[in-house]
């Protein structure tokens, strides 16, 4: 047991885990952060996208220990009030059916605009081709993508 | 609008001293006896409103992405007439008494695309009853008569004395009166009055489910719970018989390992602990069930024996008229077999659930599709009566059909039981989630349609052979009483299409591979049957599939206008190089629906791409337009999954995919363009959830048949099966 300290969401926490225990299972279950959500266990559904240092990274497959020191932004910290555009974009397209991966795409897709902010339909695809919605909301969440990207 | 979704199912009883003096609280119920009623008497307790003229709905159905939450509250809320920014959604207890389904037998269960069919007039009436209380006790106070009084949203109005009160201030001193005013049809709006119904209002649910704050089963945390694991044998049903939890023990934070009937647990202080040790167990087991030699080719040629052979007897789903004589006396007979491999739900949030047992209570937490059975399962496992356990439904991640079970729930009681009082939250991996996953049946159809000279169709038999769903689920005597029929698994076969002599039997299977409900239920797989056959059919008679359709379903205009509808918006008599359209209609959930496809085929490697789908769907009045789009949308994605990718194999007896890297279900980048129109009229509401299923696989594969000339009949048709029919 060891325990490591970091930023979430712009505080400071420290977990005493396993250095190699997920992120994910130190956000969720040791944080109580529960918004960022379990799906696969093995980086290949993205509904546990978080941003380390600014990146999208899947939780599921990030040690504790290589956060150390780090800042991690969760859905929680994503804007303080709900209010971050992709936020408003996501509730104007009326996005989520089941919303169990919204979490997830909402910060896969944050970083996308981060970098690029009027990425191409082939771009945002691209990106976020990593990230699974069981209900199928593909095409909303595209458009919703979209409306932030033109402003 | 902010959701407030209470998370604490609260019984009806808590309900109300929860409510307070400053709330009231409309019940319904026995004291409402009288036949005028209109089925009033069954009507359970949706509604308190508070002083601040909140109004929280109780939502009898389960939410899992349908949008049920927002649907029934917006059918409540029109006839109470509610201030819409004053809704809330709660979520009600098991009780299948007050909150059971009137079409689907009572039953608490969130099913078969039956909620807004099913609750539509039940709600509609239970909104009206609360809103003439409200009247009543504003005649009171202002000691007019109540035929003076109208409403307007969260209002009671006296036009005469221009006085107006809201619902939150009446309700601070308002009386319920014992036995509740009666309601019957004709205290209902007319549908030219409606504000809420029919209008796009936004989902009640979404607000929470992109802050990360939507309370998922899997988020529930409760003081000093532990965590539990199970490790399973890869054939499901086989149970441990030696143990080596040497390693498993050593893993700090493991506080117990529980040898149980279904396999071996785990309980610890973390869920990291728990999973750890749920991989270091090294466990023996046993091997006799019978699906040990369970492997989907040998099983699929077991079937096809099975269809084939008519002396053999199976449930008749569908009889009218002599089938098997106007079969046998045809003067031609087409016949053809339909395969369709296991699917697997993989719900985006692996199935869990927390339970607490305190003394001879229980508490369950568990996102799930039907509380009674979660609450039967708790309380057959603790050894408890089902009135003492409490279960609290929460939003579902996914349901599908998959959490009708109440499997989690009951593994999840085993563990607390061993917990000494601690709660405890099972979570499934997704490897545990898939091995014990209750599939789509592997199915095997066959179908021998008599023709007269003219190819005109004067029989129809379908048979379908598959693993029950009901059978297994059901109490052996409950199945016998109704006639063994399993709807689940051998239904679907009935249709619109003007036959006369028509039956569709099923053989049921019992080959030891759980089956259940997945979205679209059997019509996932007996529209691919049939709605291929009808193009086979028509290109037989050198009809055009459309007009063939269009002629078969002449006395349901409404089916017609669908298929109509879709056929304008792919624009069907356009030819399209190198590609071909094809259509298919379904009848499934009493809702009309058709697709038409476009699509091409790598010859070469055998792929399908498809590029462009349109629907359209008639589905009664639609209750929330914008939302039977989405449904569209989302079901259509799931049935390009199933028609083209998704499937799961089982070597003897041991799923062989595992994740989603064995399991590919839909990306983004393989979703074509979508054309939705919703077709809404005043029937009353039926099915959506699940109605953009059934059509896509059976119009993919009449394109395929367009296009190549061959005909496609093995779901999924992967590019190896694609090639194989392409010779």
């Amino acid at each position: 047991m060891t325990s490591i300290a970091f930023t979430i969401n712009g505080k400071a926490a420290t977990v005493d885990a396993e250095p190699d225990t997920p992120l994910l299972w130190a956000v969720r279950e040791h944080l109580k952060l529960t918004g960022t959500k379990f799906g696969c266990g093995a980086g290949l559904c993205g509904a546990c996208t978080v941003h380390v240092d600014g990146t999208a990274v899947r939780s599921c497959q990030t040690q504790l220990s290589d956060v150390q020191g780090r800042q991690v932004t969760t859905i929680e910290g994503l804007s303080p009030d709900g209010t971050h555009p992709l936020q408003k974009a996501w509730v104007a397209a009326q996005v989520p059916q089941c919303g169990y991966c919204q979490s997830g795409q909402i910060m896969q897709a944050a970083s996308l605009l981060k970098e690029n902010p009027k990425p191409s339909r082939e771009e945002i695809v691209a990106h976020m081709d990593g990230n699974i919605c069981r209900c199928g909301t593909y095409s909303q969440i595209i458009a919703a993508i979209e409306s932030v990207a033109r402003g | 609008m902010t959701e407030h979704i209470q998370t604490t199912a609260f019984s009806r009883r808590g309900f109300l001293i929860g409510s307070g003096s400053a709330a009231i609280a409309v019940a319904f119920g026995s004291s409402l006896g009288s036949a005028s009623a209109a089925g009033a008497a069954d009507i359970g307790a949706f509604v308190s409103i508070g002083a601040d003229g909140i109004v929280t709905f109780i939502c009898p159905a389960s939410e899992m992405g349908q949008g049920t939450r927002t649907s029934l509250a917006v059918i409540f809320a029109e006839e109470l007439d509610a201030d819409w920014s004053k809704m809330r959604v709660a979520q009600a207890p098991a009780d299948a008494k007050l909150y059971g389904n009137p079409k689907f037998n009572n039953q608490q269960s969130t099913v078969g695309s039956y909620s807004v069919t099913g609750y539509y007039a039940k709600l509609r009436l239970a909104g009206a009853q609360a809103r003439k209380v409200l009247l009543l006790n504003a005649a009171e106070a202002w000691k007019v008569p109540v035929g003076e009084l109208t409403t307007e949203p969260g209002m009671v109005v006296h036009a005469k004395s221009n006085r107006k009160i809201g619902y939150g201030e009446l309700a601070k001193t308002a009386t319920v009166p014992n036995p509740l005013p009666e309601v019957t049809k004709a205290d209902l709006k007319p549908e030219s009055q409606f504000r809420l119904i029919g209008k796009n209002i936004d989902r009640i649910d979404v607000p929470a489910k992109v802050t990360g704050t939507a309370e998922y089963a899997m988020d529930v945390q409760v003081p000093n719970m532990l965590y539990g694991s199970i490790l399973y044998c890869d054939v499901q049903h086989e149970k441990p018989v030696q143990i080596d939890d040497t390693a498993a023990k050593q893993i700090k934070g493991v506080v117990k390992i529980v040898p149980l009937p279904v396999g071996v647990g785990v309980l610890a202080e973390t869920v990291e602990a728990a999973f750890r040790a749920q991989e270091a167990l090294k466990v023996t087991w046993t091997k006799t069930t019978p699906a040990q030699t369970y492997s989907n080719d040998g099983v699929l040629a077991d079937y096809r024996t099975v269809a084939a052979d008519w002396s053999k007897p199976g449930v008749d789903m569908v009889k009218k008229g002599d089938a098997d004589a106007a079969v046998k006396g045809a003067a031609k007979v087409v016949t053809a077999e339909y395969f369709s491999e296991h699917l697997s739900h993989v719900c985006m949030e692996p199935l869990n659930a927390t339970v607490h047992i305190q003394g001879d209570k229980v508490v369950v937490w568990a996102g799930n599709q039907a509380p009674g059975t979660q609450q039967l399962a708790a309380a057959a496992v603790a050894g408890v009566p089902p009135a003492n356990v409490t279960v609290n439904t929460l939003l579902l991640g996914g349901g599908f059909g998959r959490r009708s079970d109440g499997d989690t729930v009951a593994h999840a009681t085993m563990l607390a039981k061993a917990a000494d009082g601690r709660p405890v939250k099972l979570i499934w991996t997704r490897n545990d989630d898939m091995m014990n996953d209750k599939f789509r049946p592997l199915t095997v159809q066959r179908l021998e349609i008599g023709l007269d000279a003219k190819g005109d169709v004067v029989g129809w038999r379908h048979r379908i052979v598959n693993e029950s769903y009901l059978g297994r689920v059901l109490p052996p005597p409950v199945f016998q009483r109704i006639g063994m029929r399993d709807e689940v698994s051998g239904g679907g076969g009935d249709m619109n299409y003007a036959v006369a002599n028509h039956r569709v039997d099923w053989v049921r299977a019992a080959r030891g591979v759980d089956v259940g409900a997945w979205r679209g239920i059997a019509a996932g797989y007996t529209k691919f049957a049939i709605e291929t056959i009808i193009d086979e059919l028509a290109a037989g008679k050198g009809t055009d599939p459309l007009a063939y359709r269009l002629a078969m379903l002449k006395d349901d205009p409404r089916a017609q206008a669908v298929v109509k509808a879709v056929a304008e918006m792919a624009r069907w008599n356009e030819k399209r190089q190198g590609r071909a359209l094809g259509l298919a209609y379904s009848d499934s959930l009493h809702s009309h629906t058709a697709a038409v496809v476009e699509v091409s085929v790598d010859e070469k490697s055998g792929a399908i791409t498809v590029h462009h789908v349109w629907a359209a769907v008639d589905a009664g009045l639609a209750v929330q337009p914008q939302n039977v789009e989405a449904q569209m949308r989302g079901a259509m994605v799931f049935g390009l999954g199933a028609a083209l990718k998704e499937e799961v194999q089982i070597k003897d007896g041991v799923v062989q995919a595992r994740n989603f890297d064995g399991y590919p279900v839909l990306r983004m980048s393989e979703i074509p363009p979508m054309d939705v129109k919703v077709i809404s009229n005043d029937s009353e509401p039926t099915g959506v959830g699940e109605a953009g299923v059934p059509v896509i696989a059976p119009a993919i594969a009449n394109a395929v048949a367009q296009l190549t000339g061959r005909r496609l009949r093995h779901l999924p048709m992967t590019p190896d099966r694609v090639k194989q029919a392409l010779g």
